[in-house]
Parts: C-alpha cells; sequence; structure tokens
C-alpha cells in the first residue's frame, strides 16, 4: 500500500511535470528552439497569483484567469521582441537570446519581488480521504492535479488534431514554407504555440504553489530543467510523450526518494533518461527522422 | 628562419598569431600595470578566474564550434578537474612545498580524471545528434554535481577516509577534511597565480590550433559540415568527434583546477547548469571557432558584470538586456543593416566636422 501512495504522489508531481513539458514540446515542434525562459514564465506566474490573492484580495477563480492572461500575454511579447526577429537565425543564436531572457525576467523578478521566499496562500483545505480500510490515503490536491494535467493533455490533443489552428501547427512543424505557400500564417501560428505554452505554464505555476507553498524568484529554473527533461524522455515535439515522460519522470523521482536515496534521487532520474535515450536515441514517442543524401 | 616568419605571417595563419600576441600583450600589460601603478584588489581578484573561464570556453569552442556539437554540460569536467585538483594539492601538501609544482601536478591529474570522465560519457553521448546530445551532455552535468554533493574525504596519518551519501569519515588527530558533501572543499591552500592562468591559456591556444590547423582538424570540419559526405570519404566520425570531446574535457578540467585552487572554500553546487550556460555564451558571442574572439568575448562578458557592480541589483538586469541587444543586433538582417547605416551615417558626420575645422 505505501508503495501504491508514492506511486501516486509521484503520478502528482510528475503531472506538473507533464504540462510544464507540454509547453516545451509544442515550442519546439513549431519553433525548433528550446525555450530557456519557459521555466521563467512559471516563476512570473507564481508571483502574479500570489499578489492577486493577497494583495488584492481577488477571488481564487479571478486570480488564476488574471494569471493565465498575464502569463500568456507575456509568451507573446517574448516571442514577438526576443525570438521573431531571429526566425532566420541560426539555432545557437536563438538559444542564447532564450538564456538572456530566462536571466531578464529572473532579475526583473528579483529586482521588483525581492529574493526572500514568499508563502503561498492556502487555496484549498489539504482534505485527504482514505481508502482500503485506511489503508491508503490520498490528498485532494494531488488527485486535482493529476485531473487537470490529463483535462489538458487531452483538450490539446483535441486542438492539435481537430481544429484549423491545430492543422495550421501540424503543417508549420513539418515544413514552414510549404505551409506559407498555402496561405498559412506562420508567424501568428507560432504565437498561438507561445501563448499556449505560457498559458500552461500559468497552470503549472498555480498548481507548484499549492503543492510546495514556498517560493523564490529561482522557482522556475529546477521544474523547468525536469520538465525539458521529461520532454525530450518522451520525445520532443509529440504531446503524449510529454505527457508520459512528464509521469515517468515523477514517478521515479519519487519512487527513488522513497526507496533508493533523496540525495542522489536527481542522479537517477537524469541517469535513466541517459539510458531510455540510448535505446531510444529520439525519445518513446518521438519520430525518427532519417538523414537523405 | 625566413620560413618560420613566413609560416606565422601567412594568411591561413594569421589568426592564430593574433590569439598569442594578443594573449601575450595582455599578460605584459597587467603585469607592468601589477608592478608600477598597481591594481585595484577587485580586480586582481578577477585575473585567474578569467583566465579560468577563458580556458573553459576555448574548450567548449573545440566542440561546439570546430566540431559542431552543442554541449550543455561542461562545468561537470570543470568540477570534475577542480575537486581532482584540490584532492591532490590537499595531500601533497605535507611532502611538497613548492607551490608551483604542485599546482602544475594538481593541474595534471584534475585533466587527465577529467578526460577519463570525458572519454566515458562521449561514448553514450556521441551515440545522439543534436538537442538529444546537448541534454544528455546536460544530465551528465547534473550527475556529477549529484555525486559530487555526497562525496566526504578525510585524510590523517593513517591514510585517506571516504564516505558516500552519509558523513561517517571519523579522523584523528592532526586529520583534515578534504571534501565534505555539500560543503565543498572547505580548507584549500590558495596556491594559483595569474602567471599559471597565462600559461594554461597559451598552453590551451597551442593545442587547439595545432588540433585544427592539422589533418584531424580539417577531418573533424569536414564531419561538422557535412557528416554525410564525410562518411562517404572514409572519416570515422564517431573517433574524430570523441577525440575533440575528450580534449575538451581535459582542457576544461585543467581550468577547473587552477578554478579550484584559487579558492579557499568551494562547493560542488558552484559548478551548476548556470555555468555551463555561462560559458556557452562566451562562445557563441565571441564567434563559433574563433578563438581570439572567446578570449576577448570572455573578458568583456566576465569583467563586465563586476564593473557594473555600482548598480548594484540591476547589473545582471542590464547584462541579459545587452545580451539580448547583441543577439538581435548579429543576428537579425533587417537590424544590422540599420545599426550599419547608422554608424556609416555618424561616421561622416564626425569627417564632415573635422574636414570642417581643417578648413
Amino acid at each position: 500500500m505505501a508503495f501504491l501512495s508514492y506511486l501516486i504522489s509521484g503520478m502528482g508531481l510528475g503531472s506538473v511535470y507533464a504540462i510544464i513539458a507540454l509547453g516545451y514540446t509544442m515550442v519546439y515542434g513549431i519553433a525548433k528552439m528550446l525555450n530557456f525562459a519557459h521555466g521563467d514564465v512559471i516563476m512570473i506566474g507564481a508571483y502574479t497569483a500570489f499578489y492577486c490573492l493577497t494583495v488584492f484580495k481577488l477571488s481564487t477563480f479571478a486570480s488564476i484567469v488574471i494569471t493565465v492572461v498575464l502569463c500568456t500575454v507575456l509568451g507573446i511579447l517574448i516571442e514577438r521582441l526576443a525570438y521573431r526577429p531571429l526566425r532566420k537565425a541560426s539555432s545557437l543564436a536563438v538559444l542564447i537570446t532564450a538564456i538572456g531572457v530566462s536571466y531578464f525576467l529572473q532579475n526583473l523578478a528579483q529586482i521588483l519581488f525581492g529574493t526572500d521566499p514568499k508563502v503561498f496562500p492556502e487555496l484549498m483545505r489539504n482534505s485527504t480521504f482514505a481508502l482500503f480500510d485506511e489503508q491508503l490515503t490520498l490528498s485532494f490536491k494531488t488527485l486535482l492535479t493529476i485531473i487537470v494535467c490529463i483535462l489538458i493533455m487531452i483538450f490539446l490533443i483535441v486542438f492539435v488534431n481537430k481544429t484549423k489552428t491545430g492543422k495550421a501547427m501540424r503543417a508549420c512543424s513539418q515544413d514552414k514554407e510549404a505551409a506559407q505557400l498555402m496561405g498559412i500564417n506562420v508567424d501568428n501560428t507560432i504565437s498561438i504555440t507561445f501563448a499556449i505554452g505560457s498559458g500552461l505554464a500559468a497552470i503549472a505555476a498555480i498548481l507548484l504553489c499549492i503543492t510546495y507553498s514556498t517560493f523564490t524568484p529561482t522557482l522556475g529554473s529546477m521544474p523547468g530543467i525536469k520538465a525539458f527533461t521529461a520532454a525530450v524522455f518522451g520525445g520532443i515535439g509529440s504531446i503524449p510523450g510529454a505527457f508520459i515522460g512528464g509521469l515517468l519522470l515523477g514517478i521515479i523521482e519519487t519512487l527513488t526518494k522513497a526507496y533508493l536515496s533523496t540525495q542522489l534521487s536527481d542522479a537517477i532520474v537524469f541517469m535513466v533518461l541517459i539510458i531510455v535515450l540510448l535505446i531510444k536515441p529520439s525519445g518513446l514517442l518521438g519520430k525518427r527522422i532519417h538523414e537523405k543524401v | 628562419m625566413k620560413k618560420m616568419c613566413e609560416k606565422i605571417f601567412d594568411k591561413k595563419h594569421i589568426s592564430r598569431t593574433i590569439s598569442y600576441l594578443v594573449v601575450i600583450a595582455g599578460f605584459i600589460i597587467i603585469q607592468l600595470m601589477m608592478n608600477t601603478v598597481g591594481i585595484k584588489s577587485l580586480f586582481r581578484s578577477l585575473l585567474v578566474p578569467t583566465c579560468c573561464y577563458i580556458v573553459a570556453a576555448l574548450s567548449l569552442n573545440l566542440v561546439v564550434g570546430v566540431s559542431g556539437e552543442l554541449s550543455l554540460g561542461h562545468s561537470g569536467f570543470m568540477s570534475v578537474g577542480a575537486f581532482v585538483g584540490i584532492i591532490i594539492s590537499g595531500l601533497l601538501e605535507p611532502y611538497l612545498a613548492i607551490n608551483w609544482l604542485r599546482l602544475l601536478i594538481a593541474m595534471f591529474v584534475g585533466g587527465l580524471v577529467a578526460g577519463i570522465v570525458g572519454l566515458f560519457i562521449s561514448v553514450p553521448v556521441l551515440k545522439l545528434q543534436g538537442d538529444y546530445l546537448a541534454i544528455v551532455t546536460l544530465a551528465f552535468c547534473q550527475i556529477i554535481k549529484s555525486l559530487l554533493n555526497n562525496i566526504y574525504l578525510g585524510v590523517a596519518n593513517n591514510g585517506l577516509h571516504f564516505s558516500f551519501i552519509q558523513n561517517k569519515v571519523v579522523l584523528s588527530n592532526g586529520g583534515r577534511m578534504l571534501l565534505s558533501g555539500p560543503m565543498g572543499a572547505t580548507a584549500t591552500t590558495r596556491i594559483a597565480t595569474f602567471t599559471a592562468g597565462f600559461l594554461l591559456i597559451l598552453f590551451s591556444l597551442l593545442i587547439i590550433y595545432n588540433l585544427t590547423y592539422s589533418r584531424f582538424g580539417r577531418t573533424i570540419m569536414a564531419a561538422r559540415d557535412n557528416r554525410i559526405a564525410a562518411e562517404s570519404v572514409g572519416i570515422h566520425i564517431r573517433n574524430t568527434k570523441m577525440l575533440a570531446f575528450v580534449i575538451s574535457a581535459i582542457l576544461a578540467g585543467m581550468s577547473g583546477a587552477l578554478f579550484g585552487l584559487n579558492y579557499s572554500t568551494l562547493q560542488p553546487a558552484k559548478f551548476d547548469f548556470n555555468l555551463s550556460i555561462l560559458i556557452l555564451v562566451y562562445v557563441v558571442l565571441g564567434g563559433l571557432g574563433n578563438m581570439t574572439g572567446t578570449i576577448f568575448a570572455t573578458i568583456i562578458l566576465y569583467v563586465l558584470p563586476e564593473l557594473l557592480r555600482g548598480l548594484q541589483d540591476y547589473r545582471i538586469l542590464i547584462y541579459s538586456i545587452i545580451l539580448i541587444l547583441i543577439m538581435l543586433v548579429t543576428n537579425n538582417q533587417n537590424l544590422k543593416e540599420k545599426v550599419e547605416t547608422l554608424i556609416m551615417k555618424i561616421k561622416t558626420r564626425f569627417l564632415k566636422k573635422g574636414s570642417a575645422a581643417n578648413d
């Protein structure tokens, strides 16, 4: 039973990773860039939600809406100002710009909000309920995180496969020039992708804050790296891949912390990643692209 | 003699000559300044780290620029070199009083161990390509940091004491802890000198230039520019890339050893993902494959935030804005042209003024 409860809390953590990884993977799929500033959008989201709830004393629902809207706008702004001018530049130049944006957001947050850790208000009572004659207790927060993640994943799959915008996204990710010839506005499609990714980052920020309750301007960096790993783990560019990668990463991390070693959990997680990539060089669900002469 | 002169100044090798001249001139100027005018202690404390970062950036440029593979885990090799160097120096301290010799041995062994680690890592890393390769180097960097965070090593009269994860090291009287987990090295004797840093830069330039201007350099650049074409003329891609990777790891390890022996305390957390990224920024801004550019970029970008110290909290903010602007201006065709015309306008205006004044 202990194993089952670890498994479920691992799924909770993994769901947060999965939501962040979905943002990474969608942006990568279309713009072919590693958006290192993604983790910092999460951090900005956490501060927005915090100030909405504590200083402006807004309701939970209003705070969530404002956070999502603000992060979406931030994502579009970053794309317009920093990444769009570099559409034709080398991928390394875009990577360095993304790092610059990440530094910028982190230090802006340090100046605006200070470096001291903030305590996130309780959004919900930490109610638990017991199953199997009280042998297994589940926390409501964990279940909520998992449900939110599954809903987001279903929404994204439907969106990408069934709507016109989704079709445009898939076309852009396959061949930008051909998509342009078919009358697709590539720039707008990329902006929409960034908007969705940043909106997801906002939701991830709120879920992270509900689970961990204290946060600092560096909140986004470690979950950012982990989620990035998760996206690669599942095959970068693939939506179900990011979901599975995130969940597996969370489960592996929680189980190693519980049974093997707390200090070495990071090392073990990354070791598993390397082994998976050695067996399947483009991730679990990634497509293998063959080089043509 | 004439032949040598021709070789030094011929067109193909001019960039190499410039690199050496820049480094030597920089060293002489700083030495002169130290002996005559004197340098602020803030700047003096920056000298050795700047040398270390230059060597690390040069070695990363061998992987990213010359061999064309993005590595995000370069700080891992630096940390291996640093802590091996600290251990070696700490062990030799009672027996070897000559500081520079101890530093040399520590740097040599640090580089060697980092090279061995690099060899192990390169086997799985070079099976992958592109961003997958980058993420695996990042993963190795995290693994190295996480392992070093859990190593406890002490030395006493009756030998070495080692424990993993939990600190179980009990030392008899007179024993010293060399590494104590997340605290890292806590009582290192500082033996790194600016001269050693200067010599290390020269050494890495010598190795990198001799590699890139040799047969090996041509094969590796062929493999970078067109993998399939290179393979079809019989180049063993993985072996050439592996050699570049291992040499890069050795140089990074040596720079790490020098870095480690420059501070009395050093935590493994210092060598994190951010440091790898910082070095990558130096390489990209300096120019891929351009060693002189890398040296200048490192000096400017490492010293710039220190110069901005007066602005306190805002310095990294300004630094990041400058970084984004540089990338936009140098990589966007429209912006590049605009800036160029602006510079031209300013130039013509100044020239006009100058000629008017002459009249």
